[in-house]
């Protein structure tokens, strides 16, 4: 049996400030299985994020063990098994779209981009901005530097894409296009994605397992299996299935503040 | 029947209305930019104006303010004495500058790095950038002589304090999510620093760099004023002492205009160097 994309055992994280000390998260335990699109949903605050860094290895959990792939995260962030989307963009404005997303092959040390692997060209293609490779941030909308910062995640083929609320900050009808392209980006990628969101909507319509958090402290308050075709497009958001698991999810957030 | 109206009933002249309305848009653009350049010289021309009925109607002495004709016949006539003082001023200003933003720049790495080497000599720097200028320069002049050098160093420390907040704090105040996306990349020290603090410092530096243009220039000229024969500082006190009220006058004139082109030309590389921001016109 192959080790899950991650793994989460009993992961605890405490921040601690010179008045308090926060429990940001209190023994999480759940796994993502390799080529999964799992949705991490919740409230604000309730440590999704932070558990994104965990598995990111941005954070040290204060307890518990976290493996991405059969290794530590820090392994897999070192051999670049991961690739991580933020909720802005985060693209570096003095870079074209091209050289932004070319930036993962100059620092780190340098490495060439595998033989046969996707192109930045190819990846600004795959996310729909061919012919806008020698554009600045400045001259892109929301939504364009959003692909862009997608495509940079994608470079030399992750196993594994971690998402942070990448479209929290886009306009509904922008996002639910993303969404719509993300699926079709899983598909044809074969990554596996743990996308935090804090929508029903987008949680459901995109993933293939839904883990819901409650708040203060963050802890594992459901898994919801999606049970929905894998042909998706946003028309599904108004079947009776769709409509009975949002609801269902709905009941955890209820029963959970 | 007006353009507008009939644009609603017949697309052809609907577009020849969107064309109309297009070249009104130019045109008042034209003028609006017309106005912009205008509108300044109208005010430095009635400055003038002001300056030269005053002079003439309360019959001022040439000896307490000169009329505008007087500086403009003395630029003339003395332009070369003016180009000959201008020169070794322009010098100490323009190396002063390097000198000091270059020194900022560097100490600013070395803070940014080392935050216990911030942390001990930032007071020390403020505490030198306390001193007025005027009482610095003689203790320079002690210290180096009369020659250029203490002119240089007095032009440096003045540009020095400036870049160096600026640079800080441009160095510092990088997004933290293009730094956590620099460690999930496993980017070293070095790495963040070429590929993103130092792009991320620039427009501070720029903006340190257009008030250490007019600055630097002030340092040359007040250093000037303590024991120098020669330079725009050395040349206002002696016009002064003379009464020569209308050299006096030639000299702050050229001295600005060389503050003002100094600020330009860095104004103009900030443009050619910052792309990836819109421009604010200045």
């Amino acid at each position: 049996m192959t080790a899950p994309a991650v793994e989460c055992r009993d992961i605890s994280v405490r921040f601690m400030s010179e008045r308090r000390v926060v429990t940001a998260l209190e023994d999480v335990s759940f796994s993502v299985p390799v080529g999964g699109f799992v949705s991490l949903l919740g409230p604000s605050g309730c440590g999704k994020s932070t558990l994104l860094r965990v598995v990111a290895d941005l954070i040290a959990p204060s307890g518990g063990q976290a493996s991405v792939l059969g290794a530590t995260p820090a392994e897999a962030r070192k051999a670049r098994a991961l690739g991580f989307v933020f909720q802005d963009a985060a693209l570096l404005p003095w870079r074209t779209a091209l050289e932004n997303v070319e930036l993962p092959l100059e620092v780190g040390g340098r490495r060439a981009l595998a033989a046969g692997a996707a192109t930045p060209r190819e990846l600004l293609a795959l996310v729909g901005l061919a012919g806008w490779e020698n554009s600045y941030p400045h001259e892109l909308s929301g939504g364009m530097r959003q692909r862009v910062s997608i495509a940079r995640a994608l470079l030399g083929g992750p196993r594994l894409l971690l998402m942070d609320e990448p479209f929290g900050a886009l306009d509904e009808i922008t996002r639910d296009r993303l969404n719509a392209e993300l699926r079709r980006i899983w598909a044809e990628t074969g990554t596996t994605i743990l996308f935090v969101t804090h929508s029903v909507y987008e949680a459901v319509f995109l993933a293939e397992q839904v883990l819901v958090l409650s708040a203060n402290p963050g802890r594992v308050a459901a898994l919801e299996s999606v049970e929905l075709p894998r042909d998706r497009d946003l028309s599904i958001r108004d079947t009776p299935d769709f409509v009975a698991i949002t609801a269902r999810l709905r009941a955890h957030l209820g029963s959970v503040h | 029947m007006s353009a507008v109206a009939d644009s609603t009933i017949v697309p052809a002249s609907r577009e020849a209305g969107i064309k109309a309305a297009e070249a009104a848009f130019r045109a008042a653009e034209r003028r609006a930019r017309m106005r912009r350049r205008l509108l300044p010289a109208a005010g430095v021309a009635a400055l003038i104006a002001t300056w030269a009925g005053l002079v003439y109607l309360l019959k001022v002495p040439p000896f307490v303010a000169p009329s505008p004709q007087l500086v403009a016949t003395t630029l003339v006539a003395k332009f070369g004495i003016l180009m000959a003082n201008l020169l070794p001023t322009a010098i100490e200003a323009v190396s002063g500058f390097l000198l000091g933003n270059l020194t900022a720049i560097i100490i600013a790495t070395a803070f940014v790095h080392k935050k216990s080497l911030e942390q001990a000599f930032f007071p020390v720097v403020v505490l030198i950038n306390s001193i007025p200028v005027v009482a610095k320069a003689p203790i320079l002049v002690l210290l180096l002589g009369n020659g250029m050098e203490p002119k240089i160093a007095i032009a440096a420390l003045i540009c020095f304090f400036p870049t160096l907040v600026n640079m800080v704090r441009g160095l510092e105040s990088v997004n933290p999510q293009s730094l956590e996306l620099m460690k999930v990349l496993s980017a070293s020290k070095a790495e963040i620093f070429f590929k993103l603090r130092l792009f991320n410092s620039v427009p501070y530096l720029f903006s340190a760099l257009k008030i250490a243009a007019s600055t630097a220039v002030i340092g040359a000229i007040v250093g000037e004023w303590i024991g120098s024969t020669v330079g725009i500082g050395a040349l206002i006190i002696q016009s002064t002492y003379n009464f020569d009220s209308a050299m006096l006058y030639a000299t702050v004139i050229v001295g600005s205009a060389f503050s003002v082109t100094f600020f330009l030309t860095i104004t103009l590389i900030e443009r050619l160097v910052v792309r990836w921001q819109p421009h604010a016109s200045i």
